[in-house]
């Protein structure tokens, strides 16, 4: 069953920043030159007076958030993954995350699909950068609700985040009452064969993976992970007892990302063989999204194909340790 | 309040005090920079008794002018004049660099009340300086943002990225002083010499800046008087951003240091402290610890 369609989360965020800024003046958007991509220029058309251009210029983008940020505003960053993280890593690293300066960083096209660009501007990396620098919490929101939802708590909550943001539509996975909390995880699917977890827009693909699988005769959980720092430790360890299996699915480099982080976190709590779908230490290319998807191995289909070809393969290891564990 | 209404004489000597305490800051902690903190020594105490809207024992008062040490390596001169101003006691100089203590290798505004911005990777403090004027512009609150750089300093892309921000917006209320002392850590090497070249030609600046919208003018660094005239008139400047080129000499006030690129961040052995100090002497004026 496919999920129904919804709205992309740059839209998300243009929208759910500007309706907060009616009620809270501290909120301003600085762009870096990229607001009419970002969802930004939402916020614009709203609150011309709050919305700073700061050029292409990213660096001093990022510096000049720091001060807004301490003098009393909260500043939400519009920039492409790639710059904002990329380009502008020094400034975040001194001026926000050392002094836990209340900045707001959205890191827009984030992941495969990035608009016919390439891989200047895909950006694998921003999970694994961002997660590394103490202070920032790091959320990657899965559909329109829990965007919006996250942004709220980005606003409640004082401190440097990164919002991982996303530019094609999204599907819905999410009820419209659904409660977002920073550091929990959710269940999205229940399965005893396997754990399936996964962050951002890739969990909507991980959950219509384990659809197909279930018509296998396989059954998934699907562990949803939206804030990847600080990460749910107990909700990781509870869905790998569940099976004793885990693969990690992301948009998102093998080296560093969620895969990573939930290996750091079973590796001490609860040892299992964790398996780490993604991005294999390469860079993307431009093409058309569905086609960047199957070749990147992260369509629902593929995810389905080697989701079940892992289990077959570690079939034998696994037995071996589910034996040693019920001694 | 007296500290605030000091003649010339007295900022001198105050100066000349913070200057024995950095080099004996220096040789305590057997570690930090030198040549730059020497360079800003007289402007640094010019802003903290003569210019800053502040009070000390109210570092976060909301309405203080901010400073912001850009040129972070030069911390142990701002630390200096802290102390002397009142924001802590100044044996707590002394633990410059230790572990644990709040006086950082370079600026950690969460450790130590009165910072305004943590600085130290070189252009980062600038435009963070041009973020709370910009703050100040969108929320009509009246302080002013004072920024120190360095000369070599402004090599870094990202200070002529805030610098075209800051003209753009016409924040009036940010004055930078670039501390010119024509040496940067090793620099160019000057032809036919053991020298190094300064990281900018006289007047290049000045030009750079004025080329970015910003209104320049020039001082003598270490003319007390002048400098005080020309910050106040910065302030009081309308319409664009402004730098105050301030030229300085790197390690002014111990004539061994002086002009010498390798006093950049040396320790001096016990004695060159006592050397130095000889040459820093002032009867009458210690610190009251």
């Amino acid at each position: 069953m496919a999920l129904p369609a919804g709205k992309a989360l740059r839209t998300v965020f243009g929208e759910t920043v500007a309706a907060l800024a009616d009620h809270d003046p501290r909120i301003v958007v600085v762009d870096g030159d990229v607001g009419s991509s970002t969802g930004a220029q939402i916020f614009e058309s709203a609150h011309p007076e709050r919305f700073l251009q700061m050029g292409v210029a990213e660096q001093n983008m990022l510096g000049v958030a720091a001060g807004l940020a301490s003098v009393g505003f909260v500043p939400f960053v519009s920039a492409f993954a790639c710059f904002a993280v990329g380009r502008a890593f020094d400034s975040i690293r001194v001026l926000i995350a050392q002094p836990a300066l209340n900045v707001k960083i959205t890191g827009g096209f984030s992941g495969l699909l990035a608009g016919k660009t390439g891989k200047t501007h895909q950006m694998f990396d921003d999970v694994a950068i961002m997660r590394s620098l103490p202070n920032v919490v790091v959320l990657a929101p899965a559909d329109e609700v829990e965007a919006a939802a996250a942004i709220h708590a980005m606003v409640a909550t004082d401190g440097p985040f990164y919002l991982q943001l996303y530019r094609e539509s999204t599907p819905v996975l999410f009820p419209a009452d659904y409660r977002f909390e920073i550091g929990r995880s959710v269940k999205v699917r229940d399965g005893s064969d396997v754990s399936l977890m996964s962050t951002g827009v890739q969990t909507t693909r991980v959950y219509e993976a384990a659809e197909i699988l279930a018509r296998r005769g396989i059954e998934a959980t699907v562990l949803h992970i939206p804030t990847i720092k600080p990460i749910d430790e107990e909700g990781i360890v509870e869905a790998a007892r569940a099976s004793g299996r885990v693969v990690v699915v992301e948009e998102q480099s093998v080296l560093g990302g969620l895969g990573s982080a939930v290996a750091e976190v079973l590796s001490s709590r609860h040892p299992v063989p964790v398996q780490r779908l993604g991005i294999q230490d390469t860079y993307g290319e431009s093409g058309p999204d569905e086609l960047l998807l199957d070749k990147y191995r992260l369509s629902a289909a593929a995810v389905a194909q080697d989701v079940e070809a892992s289990l077959l393969r570690q079939r034998l290891p696994i037995l071996h340790l589910e034996g040693a564990d019920r001694r | 309040m007296s500290s605030t209404a000091l003649g010339v004489a007295d900022l001198q000597a105050k100066a000349r005090l913070a200057r024995r305490e950095t080099v004996k800051a220096i040789a305590h902690a057997k570690g930090g920079h030198l040549g730059g903190p020497l360079s800003a020594m007289d402007i640094l105490t010019v802003l903290y008794f003569r210019v800053l809207n502040i009070r000390p024992e109210q570092p976060d008062w909301p309405d203080r002018d901010r400073f912001i040490l850009s040129k972070g390596h030069s911390c142990i001169a701002l630390y200096v004049v802290m102390a002397l101003r009142g924001y802590f006691p100044p044996e707590e100089i002394y633990t410059f660099d230790a572990i644990d203590s709040r006086l950082q290798g370079h600026p950690d505004m969460r450790t130590l009340p009165g910072l305004d911005m943590s600085s130290g990777s070189l252009g980062l403090g600038f435009s963070a300086g041009v973020g709370m004027a910009l703050g100040a512009k969108l929320a009509n609150r009246a302080f002013t943002t004072f920024v120190m750089l360095g000369d070599g300093e402004c090599n870094e892309g990202i200070v002529w990225e805030g610098a075209h921000v800051a003209s753009r917006y016409a924040l009036d209320n940010l004055v930078v002083i670039v501390d010119e002392n024509k040496l940067q850590q090793y620099g160019w090497r000057a032809d036919g010499s053991g020298d190094r070249r300064p990281p900018y030609p006289d007047g290049v600046l000045h030009d750079r800046w004025r080329a970015f919208g910003w209104q320049v003018s020039d001082v003598d660094g270490h003319d007390m008087d002048a400098v005080e005239r020309a910050l106040q008139e910065a302030k009081a400047v309308r319409g664009r951003p402004v730098a105050l080129i301030a030229h300085t000499v790197k390690g002014k006030g111990i004539s061994f240091m002086e002009g010498n690129y390798r006093w950049h961040s040396r320790v001096p052995t016990d004695e060159e402290l006592a050397l130095a100090l000889a040459g820093l002497s002032d009867a009458g004026l210690a610190v009251e610890a």
